[in-house]
């Protein structure tokens, strides 16, 4: 794969009609906007490797519960902007001044995106079967940079995890992932992870996931 | 601006070794505080300066919160025990006037429209003193913002360049700032958009059309010194193929 470390400024392409994510068109010519990972493809985008989690919609974010208003849970999701999750988008018809028995400050829960608007109000939702309060497992924290990476190409790598660890894993964009099963099972789930995350820049990763899983495994039994 | 009896070159040379067009030697390392999103520890010469960078985050307090843009707040500070005679800690008039000019030298390149309602934090912490603390500073503030993943038209380089004994110099150091006849430091894009441009002494138009050529060379030169140092953060993790067998 055609990768190359560049810094915001550096001139990618002369055609103005492949610029991606990360870049931006001046006179005709493709600049990067970020410090990350260009990726040439038939667009070039750049991959940070730092930054903060900006919500959109549709994403699937792990969320804290940090305080109960009149009508809407506010919830920190990682993010320079909180989410607001209204008594509406409970699965459950309840009244308002029940709302703390069902989600409480501290409560974790599994949420995605209903709606962002461009003064950055972030609504959430929990209409869905897979979303929900976290009431066992675990969750960890990465940079949500390498949310990509850990899902991997149509979510081979994800899929391969799971299958492997024999855990449930939710990947929430905001680089925060609960994992359920068993204790050893999560134990070797969260170092996978966490060395998907420190070498997510690096190429064959994959491979190496596998191999490193197979070692594990063969060390416990 | 008195003359004085210094003498500032011995047989073409400056009072450290340097040639007329000569910049200090820079030393510059990325990512050095874990607590912090970006970060830059920068030496120019004798200065020492780390910068950091926070954010974009929650504005506090709330009212300077704009709707459609991030602001950028950028302080300067130097350590008390950063000069020769102890400064008095905290802001006063000098750092607030370089805090404002070095945050309209970088705010230019920041695409604060990407995140509307928050805030980007620039600390910038003079440890140790000689003349051109504000463009080390601008210089680091630049890398850390990279390093925190914050997007950016450009990088920013900053340089000086002065005037000592009649003679044009490039980034000059403490004693030729205080006893020379002009100090102009500069911060520019690599594509010489100059975004901060001051001057202390006087300078003949012509001389100052020189000195500015100068400090923008000093600043190109600066800008090579501040992308090698951020492509070298990630080229060195490139085949990490041993620490995987180490997790056993």
């Amino acid at each position: 794969m055609d990768r190359k470390v560049v810094v915001p400024g550096d001139l990618l392409s002369e055609e103005a009609k492949r610029s991606g994510e990360g870049t931006f068109v001046k006179d005709g010519k493709v600049y990067s906007l970020l410090y990350g990972l260009a990726n040439y493809r038939d667009r070039i985008n750049v991959i940070p490797l730092a930054g903060k989690y900006v919500p959109a919609q549709g994403d699937n974010v792990i969320g804290i519960v940090k305080d109960i208003t009149f009508s809407n849970w506010i919830v920190d999701i990682n993010s320079p902007y909180d989410g607001l999750l209204h008594i509406s988008e409970f699965p459950k018809r309840i009244e308002s001044d029940e709302m703390s028995k069902y989600l409480r400050i501290g409560s974790s829960l599994m949420t995605k995106v209903k709606d962002v608007d461009p003064t950055m109000k972030v609504e959430l939702t929990l209409n869905d079967r897979k979303l929900g309060l976290i009431k066992t497992g675990r969750v960890i924290e990465i940079s949500h940079t390498r949310v990509p990476r850990l899902i991997g190409k149509g979510g081979s790598m994800i899929s391969m995890l799971k299958k492997e660890v024999n855990c449930s894993i939710f990947v929430g964009q905001n680089g925060r992932i609960w994992i359920n099963g068993g204790a050893e099972d999560m134990d070797l789930a969260i170092r996978t992870i966490l060395l998907i995350e420190k070498e997510a820049h690096t190429n064959g990763l994959t491979d190496r996931i596998v191999d490193f899983l197979k070692k594990e495994k063969g060390a416990r039994s | 601006m008195d003359e004085t009896d210094i003498t500032f070159f011995k047989d073409g040379f400056r009072l450290d070794g340097r040639r007329a067009e000569e910049l200090r030697p820079v030393k510059m390392e990325v990512g050095v505080l874990a607590r912090a999103d970006g970060s830059c520890y920068i030496e120019m010469g004798g200065n020492k300066v780390i910068a950091a960078v926070y954010g974009p985050r929650e504005v506090h307090p709330r009212h300077l919160q704009e709707v459609t843009r991030a602001i950028v707040r950028y302080r300067y500070n130097m350590a008390s025990f950063s000069v020769e005679e102890r400064k008095r800690p905290g802001p006063d008039r000098r750092s607030y006037e370089l805090s404002k000019v070095s945050r309209e030298a970088l705010e230019p390149v920041i695409l604060t429209s990407y995140f509307p309602r928050s805030v980007i934090d620039v600390f910038v912490e003079v440890l140790q003193a000689d003349a051109g603390t504000r463009t080390a500073g601008i210089n680091a503030a630049a890398v850390a913002l990279a390093d925190a993943g914050i997007p950016m038209k450009s990088m920013i380089s900053a340089c000086a360049a002065g005037k000592v004994d009649d003679t044009l110099v490039l980034d000059p150091m403490k004693e030729e700032d205080n006893f020379g006849q002009a100090d102009l430091p500069i911060a520019m894009t690599p594509n010489g958009e100059i975004t901060l441009i001051q001057m202390d002494g006087g300078l003949t138009p012509d001389e100052l059309h020189q000195a500015v050529e100068m400090a923008m060379k000093g600043c190109r030169d600066i800008y090579e010194i501040q992308r090698k140092c951020l492509v070298e953060k990630y080229s060195q993790l490139e085949a990490p193929a041993e620490e995987v067998h180490a997790c056993e």
